[in-house]
């Protein structure tokens, strides 16, 4: 009885409408994609979608309802990639097979040639949004053919055609305005009466085509002007020519590919192409070494600053505190780029100074040590406040007649500092430690910005660079200029994912220990 | 009563000159670029104070063509004001949105009983460590084929941006949670026993309660989706729909290097954001040191 009191207020009414109008907007969508035979998505919609009715709707599932939209989107935006890039690994998805074969197969059978016979002349007459076409034969100046209506947005296919003694109506487009429609004009399939096809040749012509693929089953597609097969090889990703009655070995790979499942090809990579492996180990041992560099500098620097921020003797503390947070306010990329620009190795206003005081001009960007400097001085400058705020935090806690009873000891401030402040603080720190060690692991922005990885490693066969971290390594793989390997750059996204994995579970333990 | 040193006068000054050294060393790069915005042309070398200052970068950074010596136009090189325009407009709806998801899901943890709310809670913190530069092929991917069915949340679509930015929740559900947890359970129990429901005791008690960490929250994310760059790299393509952070790095492209044009953007685009940072930090301290030390 209560239900349906409940289910009687127009509050819920209403909340049931709008469920009603969301579920119906994703049914189209999953019947969409079912129809696109995206049926993975599908399927994956429709659980969003009957959970989620389930949730609004049933006063079983009331205490989910708040959950369940942050669900939703931890769901789709964390979880998801990363099972999608676990999935992308193990195919051959890059710039040269990007299409799911079935794609593949429709550019294919929609290639044509032109075959013979009469070829048209043509114009275009337009009335109101509509066009429509005259064509006029070569042969027989009299003999008119004119096509049914069609706009940019409605193009019937085929376009018929039929013989008509008149002109067709409305304005007669000139050639200029012509030429602008070509792109609408190429799409067009026109069918005469006789049922031939024609389609644009040339920007003054209509002639007749015909496809060169028909499909013969099991994706195997037949030129039908000479008999030669294309076959799918579904190992390679890739269409292979196969002249008539010759054996399949005998092909020849034809663009573009088609994205497969390679199994462990991408991680077997990995390990034994040398021009991948070497730079992997690298760049791996960099991106541990940086990553701990990192955190070890924004420490002693940021725990120096908290100590002296928070002395009392020290007057005008708090304007210290506000100017020593500022590279944290900042918004890092910017801080980054002015780093770029001030290290530039000939315009640079560092090396104008070094070289005013010092007279060298070091080159950051294309020698390897200095590069490597440079990231972490940069970086320690723009992690320095971050530290520096957790420090400030963690000293207050520590109560003061520790300090004092050191003091009457006549303790230094050296020793106070490493027999008092570091063991008071060191156990709730680590756990901020270990996240910032996670943090600089994958600090792509600072890499893609400051130095993009330069200087670059010599004989490595993808992009890579000496300052390269793991995680821009694979952007570079995944986004460079130089062709673009997803399916590698997933698999060592996925050698990531595990090392992440590891120090999260590792941050876990420090956490539970700290709240014990 | 504190016991003093008697060298203590001297350390104080060791101290105060070191710090003194120490900030004009921080400081430097902002001095710099400050500077640099000033100068005239994009090559010529100077000196911290420009002898001939020049408002050239800046009437370019505003979109303003600016008049040479010789009488020639420099155009603008890049839509800076657009470049922030969008930036705003990215971070600000994404925020709301981040903020509805979080409170709502960090009531829920903090006040509701529910099964698996322990493991999710540990999911949520695992999950948190993974950013989205991890999966930035399959974010790639999976917008390029939402967009053959809804095209403006496909690939060079600010929409697209601002839901890809969403991913960022699992960290502030923490941090709301946290705070809700020190707010006294009582006040909901009262309204309760008045016939709140759920609902109405956390829309019209604990939210209003908990206005400094929403605050805090708005304007982490805030910060955090404008200063953002790999996603918003990858996603955007055309030159109008750059956000500020991705657009900025053409100005030191080798080819074509603008330094002293990239000062004034970065100072004109930098300024409001460090304001804003540190008009709140005082907030935004407590919010992540408490947020930190919880997990």
């Amino acid at each position: 009885m209560e239900a349906d009191q409940k289910a009687q207020s127009p509050m819920t009414w209403l909340v049931w409408g709008i469920i009603g109008l969301i579920d119906l907007i994703l049914l189209y969508g999953v019947t969409l994609m079912y129809a696109q035979e995206e049926i993975a998505f599908a399927l994956i919609i429709l659980l969003i979608v009957c959970t989620g009715t389930w949730v609004f709707i049933s006063n079983k599932g009331y205490n989910y309802r708040y959950v369940f939209p942050a669900l939703l989107g931890v769901s789709i935006f964390i979880v998801f990639p990363l099972i999608y890039t676990v999935n992308v690994a193990f195919t051959n998805y890059s710039s040269s097979n990007l299409l799911p074969l079935e794609r593949v197969k429709l550019l294919h059978l929609r290639k044509t040639y032109k075959t013979d016979g009469e070829s048209y002349n043509f114009k275009v007459y337009q009335q109101d949004s509509d066009y429509r076409i005259l064509f006029i034969s070569n042969k027989e100046a009299d003999k008119h053919l004119v096509s049914q209506p069609f706009n940019e947005t409605t193009i019937p296919s085929p376009l018929k055609t039929d013989f008509s003694p008149d002109l067709p109506e409305g304005e007669e487009l000139p050639f200029r305005d012509t030429i602008k429609l070509r792109q609408t004009l190429k799409k067009l399939a026109i069918e005469l009466p006789d049922s031939s096809e024609l389609s644009m040749t040339s920007l003054r012509k209509f002639g007749p085509m015909s496809k060169i693929y028909r499909d013969i089953g099991h994706d195997t597609l037949e030129d039908v002007r000479n008999g030669n097969q294309l076959k799918p090889n579904y190992e390679t990703g890739f269409y292979i020519e196969v002249p008539e009655g010759q054996p399949d070995s005998a092909g020849k790979q034809t663009g573009p590919g088609f994205v497969v499942y390679n199994g462990w090809d991408n991680f077997v990579r990995v390990i034994n192409d040398p021009g991948i492996q070497g730079p992997f180990l690298q760049i791996f041992t960099w991106t541990i070494v940086f990553a701990g560099l990192s955190v070890f500098f924004t420490l002693v620097v940021g725990l120096l600053m908290a100590c002296l921020v928070q002395w009392e003797p020290l007057k005008g503390n708090g304007v210290y505190r506000l100017l020593l947070i500022l590279p944290y306010a900042v918004p890092a990329f910017i801080s980054i780029l002015i780093f770029r620009g001030l290290f530039n190795q000939n315009f640079g206003e560092i090396n104008m100074l070094l070289n005013l005081l010092f007279g060298v001009q070091p080159e950051w960007f294309s020698n390897e040590f200095l590069a490597k400097t440079m990231v972490v001085i940069v970086n320690t400058w723009l992690g320095y406040p971050y530290m520096m705020i957790l420090a400030i935090g963690l000293l207050k806690s520590i109560p003061d007649d520790l300090y004092e009873a050191s003091a009457i000891d006549g303790a230094s401030p050296i020793q106070n500092f490493f027999s008092i402040t570091l063991p008071m603080i060191i156990k709730p720190l680590t756990p901020l430690l270990i996240a910032s060690f996670a943090f600089n692991f994958n600090n792509l922005v600072l890499i893609a910005l400051l130095t993009d990885g330069a200087p670059n490693i010599i004989g490595a066969s993808t992009p890579a660079g000496a300052t390269d971290i793991l995680v821009s390594y694979t952007f570079r793989i995944a986004f460079g200029q130089y062709g673009q390997d997803y399916g590698l750059a997933s698999a060592i996204a996925t050698f990531i994912f595990i090392m992440v994995g590891v120090i999260a579970w590792v941050n876990l333990k420090a956490t539970k220990r700290v709240l014990e | 009563m504190m016991v003093q040193p008697r060298n203590l006068k001297y350390r104080v000054w060791t101290a105060r000159i070191f710090m003194i050294l120490f900030l004009c060393l921080i400081m430097f790069p902002f001095l710099m670029i400050i500077s640099v915005s000033f100068r005239s042309g994009n090559f010529a070398t100077g000196d911290l104070i420009p002898s001939n200052p020049s408002l050239e970068h800046w009437y370019l950074a505003f979109g303003i063509p600016w008049e040479n010596a010789d009488g020639s136009m420099t155009q603008p090189p890049f839509p800076v004001l657009l470049w922030l325009w969008n930036s705003i407009k990215v971070a600000f709806i994404s925020t709301v949105l981040i903020l509805l998801l979080s409170t709502t899901g960090a009531y829920a943890f903090a006040r509701l009983r529910f099964r698996f709310k322990e493991s999710m809670l540990t999911a949520m913190m695992i999950l948190q460590m993974f950013p989205a530069v991890l999966a930035l092929v399959a974010i790639y991917s999976l917008f390029d084929q939402i967009g053959s069915y809804v095209p403006w949340l496909g690939l060079d679509s600010l929409g697209s941006v601002t839901v890809a930015y969403l991913g960022g929740l699992a960290l502030h559900i923490w941090l709301i949670k946290g705070y809700f947890e020190t707010i006294d359970l009582s006040l909901e129990e009262a309204a309760a026993i008045d016939g709140a429901t759920s609902w109405q005791a956390f829309r019209y008690v604990l939210l209003p309660l908990s206005t400094p960490i929403l605050a805090v929250v708005f304007i982490l994310a805030f910060i955090t989706s404008i200063a953002e760059y790999p996603v918003a790299s990858v996603l955007l393509q055309s030159m109008d729909n750059l956000t500020l952070a991705v657009g900025s790095r053409q100005y030191l492209n080798p080819q074509n290097y603008l330094w002293g044009d990239f000062a004034a953007a970065a100072v004109l685009s930098g300024l409001p954001i460090s304001i804003i940072f540190l008009l709140c930090q005082r907030w935004i301290v407590g919010g992540l040191t408490s947020g930190g030390v919880k997990g």
